[in-house]
């Protein structure tokens, strides 16, 4: 099989597509998820979108506007919290855990009621980028578009209330509302993540290429183009191999999340050697060490 | 710089020399327009009284060291006067309005802590939000990059740091991230600078240097300066007054009057020796 016999098959094109279109919104989030240290959040909602999913499944709908309306409202409770959810770790984590034990009750209701319903429950879990449909592509079509979009928008000041929220806040940041607005970005890519990669590995498309592209340039337009880069190359390159790689059949998820785990490991290595800082300023003359330090 | 003390900011009225500790009267009425006005201001934070009825004038172009043992409110001063903490009483003025997040007219440079996210990024970036953080839009068509370029690097060259201005934040010592925070603070062109304890990471030449730096700011372009320190010595031969915070109340004068034991053993509400010794001040006697 060729690449060209390969795309004739709908079912490829879909992938491809939405698989594209989750790699760059995935990238443009998780670049700032990388720099607010928000993976946890990240986490969280994709937990609680799983029971959504799961929830949704059971009612008989798709599963995907399941997963959506509720990280939504999970981001929009997280971001209210505000900065109190710092060192809140525990309590979200007992809500987690409480909604994935939901979550895995409805699957386990879902898949009792028929054989092929199990499969559905893993493909939620480790993602289903085969059974992709058109409508799915149009929707992460959509959901990328807006996360760029409403990155490009907010792309100054939210970076600067991820930096120094402090300083932000006292040049009128609206830091809080930012903070609300980028935990609903995050959860539409994260749901639309879901699609292709599964609950399990949205890390792989989140987290890993803008981890491994802030490794590589500390300027923040670079690190975005990369990060978007490397998750478009993880993505496509996971799925080529998938399709066409040796012998058998490999779940795409896993040829992904491996190509993205490669970038990061590498970007990691390359930041180590170039670790050595360069020569600096010429030194300051010595200066006779007066003993100060004294209160008043 | 030894021999800066300027004439043109004698103290407002010249107080009376015992009583520098806030009161009625004590302020004359200044020649021009106050910058920051505080009148019975006090602030409660999570149940405790933090700043208690502090009541000052400071004047366009003063140079004022704010000192004060830990906890003392030095840092809530800061935030109260660029509107990121509501008085629960009194009146403060900037420039004669309310206090108001997002004033141009004030520059702040937060004390020093580690900016988790500020690892990755260079110190022109860092340096950049002071110019346009705070606009919407990715500011890749507005900002006509060579002008804004130009301004980032004369920044960074008043605070002697243009060598680090391509390096990774993460490269850089406590004391280089503080001058990026000062350059920082610069870029806006500000009329009132608010620094917290900007020498804290230094060491001796760069604190020499940036001294020097802002005396020089509030010198020649008249910029009025509330530089938090915990050590008044090496700011003495430039700053104008002191205001000495403890116990939530305040003090304000020329250093000679305020830092003295009657005035701050009044302050603390304890027996306080003020020493000198080996040309520099020592406060006794209390846990600061």
């Amino acid at each position: 099989m060729n690449i060209g016999t390969l795309w004739q098959h709908e079912f490829i094109q879909n992938a491809f597509l939405a698989g594209g279109c989750v790699a760059i919104a995935a990238a443009l989030v998780g670049y700032f998820v990388v720099l607010r240290a928000q993976t946890f959040a990240g986490e969280a909602l994709t937990d609680i979108g799983f029971t959504g999913a799961t929830g949704a499944a059971l009612l008989g709908l798709s599963p995907l506007p399941g997963m959506l309306v509720l990280s939504l409202l999970a981001a929009c409770t997280i971001g209210l919290l505000g900065e109190r959810l710092r060192g809140r770790d525990i309590e979200i984590g007992m809500v987690l855990s409480f909604a994935l034990g939901l979550g895995v009750l409805f699957l386990s209701l879902y898949a009792a009621s028929s054989a092929s319903h199990a499969s559905a429950g893993i493909g939620i879990l480790f993602g289903s980028i085969l059974s992709v449909s058109r409508g799915d592509v149009w929707l992460s079509l959509a959901c990328a578009l807006g996360c760029s979009l409403a990155l490009l928008i907010l792309y100054r000041p939210l970076l600067f209330a991820s930096i120094d929220p402090e300083v932000a806040a006292a040049r009128g940041v609206p830091v809080r509302l930012l903070s609300v607005i980028f935990l609903l970005l995050l959860a539409l890519a994260t749901a639309i993540s879901v699609l292709v990669i599964g609950v399990l590995l949205v890390f792989a498309l989140l987290v890993a290429p803008a981890a491994a592209a802030a490794r590589l340039s500390p300027s923040p337009a670079r690190a975005l183009l990369l990060a978007v880069l490397l998750g478009l190359g993880s993505t496509w390159g996971g799925l080529l191999i998938a399709f066409l790689g040796p012998g058998q059949h490999l779940p795409a998820s896993f040829c992904i999340a491996t190509l993205a785990t490669l970038c990061y490991a590498a970007a990691t290595l390359s930041a180590h050697w170039r670790q050595r800082r360069p020569p600096q300023v010429p030194a300051q003359p010595a200066h006779p060490c007066k003993g100060r330090r004294t209160a008043a | 710089m030894s021999t800066q003390h300027d004439q043109r900011l004698a103290p407002p009225g010249a107080a009376p020399q015992a009583s520098a500790l806030r009161g009625p009267g004590q302020e004359a009425p200044p020649i021009t327009e106050p910058v920051i006005e505080l009148e019975g201001v006090s602030v409660c934070l999570g149940g405790r009284t933090i700043l208690q009825e502090v009541t000052f004038t400071i004047n366009p172009g003063e140079f004022i060291a704010v000192l004060g043992p830990n906890g003392a409110g030095k840092s809530t001063l800061l935030k109260v006067l660029l509107g990121l903490i509501r008085p629960s009483a009194g009146t403060v003025r900037i420039f004669g309005q309310a206090p108001r997040r997002g004033n141009r007219l004030i520059g702040y440079a937060p004390q020093h802590r580690t900016l988790e996210g500020a690892l990755s990024l260079r110190a022109r970036d860092l340096v950049g939000f002071g110019l346009d953080g705070h606009r919407w839009g990715p500011g890749w068509f507005v900002s006509g990059g060579r002008q804004r370029r130009a301004i980032i690097e004369e920044a960074l060259a008043e605070v002697d740091a243009l060598a680090l201005a391509d390096m990774p934040v993460a490269h850089l010592s406590g004391g280089e991230q503080q001058r990026l925070l000062i350059a920082q603070a610069l870029l806006s062109q500000p009329r009132l600078l608010l620094l917290d304890e900007p020498l804290s990471n230094l060491d001796i030449s760069h604190e020499q240097e940036i001294i020097a730096l802002i005396a020089r700011l509030c010198r020649t372009h008249g910029m009025t300066v509330l530089l938090v320190s915990h050590d008044v010595n090496p700011l003495l031969p430039v700053i104008d007054r002191v205001l000495y915070l403890a116990r939530g109340h305040a003090a304000i004068g020329k250093p000679e009057q305020v830092i003295t034991s009657a005035t701050l053993s009044a302050l603390y509400g304890a027996p306080v020796e003020v020493v000198e010794a080996l040309g520099r001040l020592f406060v006794v006697g209390v846990d600061i």
